[in-house]
C-alpha cells in the first residue's frame, strides 16, 4: 500500500507535527527573542540580570544538588523494587498499583502531604513529641535548618517520582528473557552476579529512557519545592516562576526558562553517550 | 441509574448554553478573591446589583487582561475593582472612564472629599471611587502581655519594647513567639515600604540607602533573633496566630481576620511600632473604574452604587473584614473580631506619631521588582548576615535605576521631587 502511495505516512504524521510546530517550536522561539532581546534589539541584559541575582547560584546550586542525589537514589530503590516485585506471583498487580499511586498526585499535593507531614504543628513533630524526642515543636523547613529542609524535599522527591522510574524499569525488566538467568544459574552464578552481569545490561534501554526522564524531570523540580521550602529553598523554575509572577519582568523568567532547556538538553545528550544503546535494541 | 446520569447531562448543558444569553455585567476583581470571599460578594453584597458576573483575577494577571482587552478594542469587562496601586497604570494610559458625577454625589453622601481625591490619581477627573479600606495592624494572644515590659503601653509600642517583649517570650516560652508573613505569598515588602522605613527613616525611597536605614536594618537584625524562623513560610498570619505557633504577629487586617473573629475573645489589635522618625502605617484602598469602552457602562455604574451604599458598606466590613469608605459608625453588632481590627485601625490613624505612607504610584508594571529591591535587602542583610552598608548599597543602585526608568515620582512620606524620585 505505502510503496505505491509514499506520502501517505507523511500525511499521517502531518497534524501532530503541525500541532508541535504551533504550539511548541512557535513559542520556543518567541521565548528564546524574549530571553535575548531588549525593546527590541539583541541584548545579554536579561542573562546578565538573572546571573547577577541574588538567588542565582543558589538555584543551580540547590537544582543541581537536588537531581544529583534524588535521581540515583530513585534509580536504585526503583531496580530493588522492580527486581522484588518480578519474583512475586499472586497479588504482583496489587502491590505494583500501590506502589504507582504516588502518581496519580499532582505535584503540588503531594508538596502539600509532606508540609502536612513536617510542618510544626504537623504529624512528624506529633510523633516525635509522643515519642518524648522533642519537648515542643521543632522546626524542620526552616531557612536556619537548611540541611533538614535539603532531607525533607530530597525524600518528598523520591516518594512523588520513584514510581515513574519503577514503571519504566519494571517494563523492561519483564522483557529480559528467563532462559538468560536459567543458563546462569545453570553454571553456578549466584544472584548478584546475575543481576550485574545480566539482567543490568539487558536493560539498559529502559535504564536510559528512565535515567532521562528523571534527570529532566529534577531540573524542571518546582511545585514539591515551593510548598515545604517557599522562599528558603531556590530552584531554577522557581526563579522563573518569581520573575514572571511577582517581579512581572518576562524576559528575566525567559532567561530562567532558556537556561532549563539547555541544561536539560546537555543532560539527555550525556545520557545518550554514555548508555550507548545497541541499536537493535532500541524499541 | 444511567438515565438519570444522562438527563443531568443533558441538563447541565442546556443550562451551561443558556445562561450567557441573559446579559450579564462582568465585574473583574482583584480584591475578596478567595472562595469564601467572592462567594460573599456574590450572594450577599451584590444581591441587588442586577445580573452580574463577578470574576477574581490575580493582580498580575488584571494587569494582563486588561491590556490585552484595552489593545485588541474588544471590551468584555465593564467594572474593574482592584486596589489603588493596581488601578494607577489604566489611568496612566488613560484607560479609565472619568466618574464625577458620581463622586459629586457620593461627596454629598457622606464620602470623605479627601478619600475622594485619592481617586483622581493625580488627574483632573475622577478616576475610580474608593470602595473599601484596610491596613495593617498587629495582633497578640492575650497570653502575650504578661511578658510586655514593664511600663509599654500597647497602643504606643516603639521598637525597642517590641525588641524587649520578644525576648521575654522567648525566655518564658523556650521559642521565639513573634511573626510576619515573609513566605512567598506574604506581604512583607508592604511592611518594609509602609511600616519599617517609614518608622526609621521618615521616608521610603529617598532614604532606602542612608544612615537612618543602615541602623534600621541593624535594629531589625536584633528582633529578628526574636521572630519564629518559619516566618519566611508564612503567608496569612492568622494561621500561625490560630495553631499557636506565634503569639504576635503583624499583618493586613483581612489576614488576621479569620483567627481573630473565630476567637475574639483571646486577642488583642494594636498598632504596630514606632521607630524613632515615628509610627509609619499604610492605607490599603481599593476602587471601583468603568474601563473606557465598557459594553455595560450603566450596569456598571449600577453595582457602584450598590457597593457604595452605607448598608452594603457595614456588610462588607462584618463578611470580609475591609471597612468602609463612606463616613459611617460602624454599628454595635459589629462582628466582635472585626470590631477589635477597627479599633486598631483608628488608633493607628489618630496616633500622635502616624507617619502615613502612601502605595506606590507610578511604577508601572515594574511594582514586582520595587517589591523585589525591599525583599532581597532583607534576605540578605536579615537572612543571610551580610554587610547592611554593602547591601544597601548595591540595592539602593537597583532601587536608583528603577526610579529612573519608571521616572516615578517621589510619594508620601518623601518629600515631593521634580522627575523621578531620587536615591539619596
Amino acid at each position: 500500500m505505502t510503496q505505491n502511495r509514499p506520502w501517505i505516512p507523511y500525511l499521517l504524521i502531518l497534524p501532530s507535527v503541525v500541532f508541535l510546530g504551533l504550539l511548541f517550536i512557535v513559542p520556543l522561539v518567541q521565548t528564546i527573542w524574549l530571553a535575548v532581546s531588549e525593546d527590541g534589539a539583541p541584548s545579554l541584559a536579561n542573562m546578565q540580570r538573572m546571573v547577577t541575582d541574588i538567588n542565582f547560584m543558589q538555584s543551580v546550586r540547590n537544582t543541581f544538588l537536588l537531581t544529583i542525589v534524588v535521581v540515583p537514589v530513585q534509580i536504585a530503590i526503583a531496580l530493588a523494587m522492580g527486581t522484588m516485585v518480578a519474583k512475586i506471583g499472586r497479588g504482583r498487580e496489587t502491590i505494583l498499583w500501590i506502589w504507582t499511586i504516588p502518581l496519580g498526585i499532582s505535584d503540588l499535593a503531594a508538596g502539600l502531604v509532606w508540609l502536612s507531614i513536617l510542618q510544626n504543628s504537623g504529624y512528624f513533630n506529633s510523633l516525635l513529641f509522643s515519642l518524648g524526642v522533642i519537648s515542643r515543636q521543632a522546626s524542620w523547613l526552616s531557612y536556619q535548618t537548611p540541611v533538614a529542609l535539603f532531607i525533607a524535599i530530597a525524600v518528598a522527591e523520591i516518594w512523588r517520582g520513584t514510581a515513574i522510574v519503577m514503571v519504566i524499569i519494571v517494563a523492561g525488566l519483564n522483557q529480559v528473557p528467563k532462559e538468560f538467568k536459567e543458563a546462569a544459574e545453570i553454571f553456578g552464578a549466584g544472584p548478584w552476579t546475575r543481576f550485574w552481569k545480566i539482567t543490568l545490561p539487558l536493560i539498559r534501554p529502559a535504564l536510559q529512557s528512565a535515567l532521562i526522564l528523571r534527570t529532566v524531570l529534577a531540573f524542571e523540580v518546582f511545585a514539591v519545592v515551593y510548598a515545604l521550602g517557599g522562599r528558603n529553598f531556590p530552584v531554577l523554575v522557581g526563579e522563573a516562576y518569581n520573575w514572571q509572577n511577582q517581579n512581572q519582568n518576562y524576559s528575566v523568567a525567559a532567561a530562567y526558562a532558556v537556561l532549563i532547556m539547555v541544561i536539560s538538553l546537555a543532560a539527555t545528550l550525556v545520557y545518550l553517550k554514555a548508555f550507548k544503546v545497541d541499536p537493535e535494541r532500541l524499541p | 441509574m444511567k438515565r438519570i446520569t444522562s438527563f443531568g447531562i443533558l441538563a447541565s448543558t442546556v443550562l451551561a448554553f443558556a445562561s450567557p444569553v441573559l446579559a450579564q455585567t462582568v465585574f473583574v476583581s482583584t480584591q475578596l478573591r478567595p472562595i469564601e470571599e467572592a462567594t460573599v460578594v456574590r450572594q450577599d453584597l451584590l444581591k441587588d446589583a442586577g445580573n452580574v458576573d463577578y470574576v477574581v483575577e490575580e493582580p498580575p494577571q488584571f494587569a494582563v487582561r486588561m491590556e490585552a482587552e484595552a489593545k485588541a478594542g474588544k471590551h468584555t469587562v465593564s467594572l474593574v475593582g482592584a486596589l489603588h496601586g493596581e488601578l494607577s497604570p489604566l489611568a496612566d494610559k488613560d484607560q479609565l472612564e472619568p466618574l464625577d458625577d458620581l463622586a459629586k454625589k457620593l461627596a454629598g453622601g457622606g464620602m470623605p472629599q479627601s478619600l475622594l481625591d485619592l481617586g483622581k490619581l493625580g488627574k483632573s477627573s475622577q478616576q475610580y471611587i474608593p470602595w473599601m479600606q484596610a491596613t495593617y495592624v498587629m495582633a497578640a494572644r492575650k497570653e502575650a502581655l504578661q511578658y510586655l515590659p514593664k511600663g509599654a503601653d500597647i497602643n504606643a509600642i516603639t521598637y525597642d519594647q517590641l525588641i524587649e517583649w520578644g525576648k521575654n517570650m522567648q525566655q518564658a516560652t523556650g521559642q521565639p513567639q513573634i511573626g510576619f508573613p515573609a513566605g512567598p505569598k506574604g506581604l512583607m515588602a508592604r511592611y518594609f515600604q509602609g511600616y519599617f522605613y517609614p518608622s526609621f527613616t521618615g521616608g521610603v525611597v529617598r532614604t532606602f540607602k542612608n544612615a537612618d536605614a543602615a541602623a534600621g536594618w541593624e535594629k531589625l537584625k536584633v528582633l529578628w533573633a526574636y521572630v519564629n524562623p518559619n516566618s519566611t513560610n508564612y503567608d496569612f498570619m492568622q494561621e500561625p496566630l490560630a495553631a499557636g505557633e506565634v503569639m504576635v504577629a503583624w499583618d493586613h487586617v483581612a489576614r488576621l481576620k479569620n483567627a481573630i473573629s473565630a476567637s475574639p475573645d483571646d486577642y488583642v489589635v494594636f498598632p504596630p511600632p514606632a521607630g524613632p522618625k515615628g509610627r509609619g502605617y499604610m492605607p490599603v484602598l481599593a476602587g471601583l473604574s468603568i474601563p473606557k469602552g465598557a459594553p455595560d457602562a450603566a450596569g456598571a455604574m449600577k453595582i457602584i452604587e450598590t457597593l457604595t451604599t452605607p448598608g452594603i458598606q457595614l456588610l462588607t466590613a462584618s463578611k470580609v473584614g475591609f471597612f468602609p469608605t463612606l463616613n459611617v459608625q460602624l454599628p454595635p453588632d459589629l462582628d466582635k473580631g472585626v470590631a477589635l481590627l477597627a479599633g486598631a485601625v483608628a488608633e493607628t490613624q489618630t496616633a500622635k506619631d502616624a507617619v502615613i505612607s502612601l502605595l506606590p504610584v507610578g511604577l508601572g508594571d515594574k511594582g514586582g521588582e520595587f517589591n523585589k529591591a525591599y525583599m532581597d535587602s532583607f534576605q540578605l542583610i536579615v537572612l543571610q548576615n551580610q554587610p547592611v552598608g554593602d547591601v544597601l548599597a548595591k540595592q539602593g543602585a537597583v532601587m536608583a535605576k528603577l526610579m529612573t526608568d519608571t521616572k516615578a515620582p517621589c510619594w508620601a512620606p518623601d518629600a515631593k521631587s521634580d522627575g523621578a524620585c531620587p536615591v539619596q
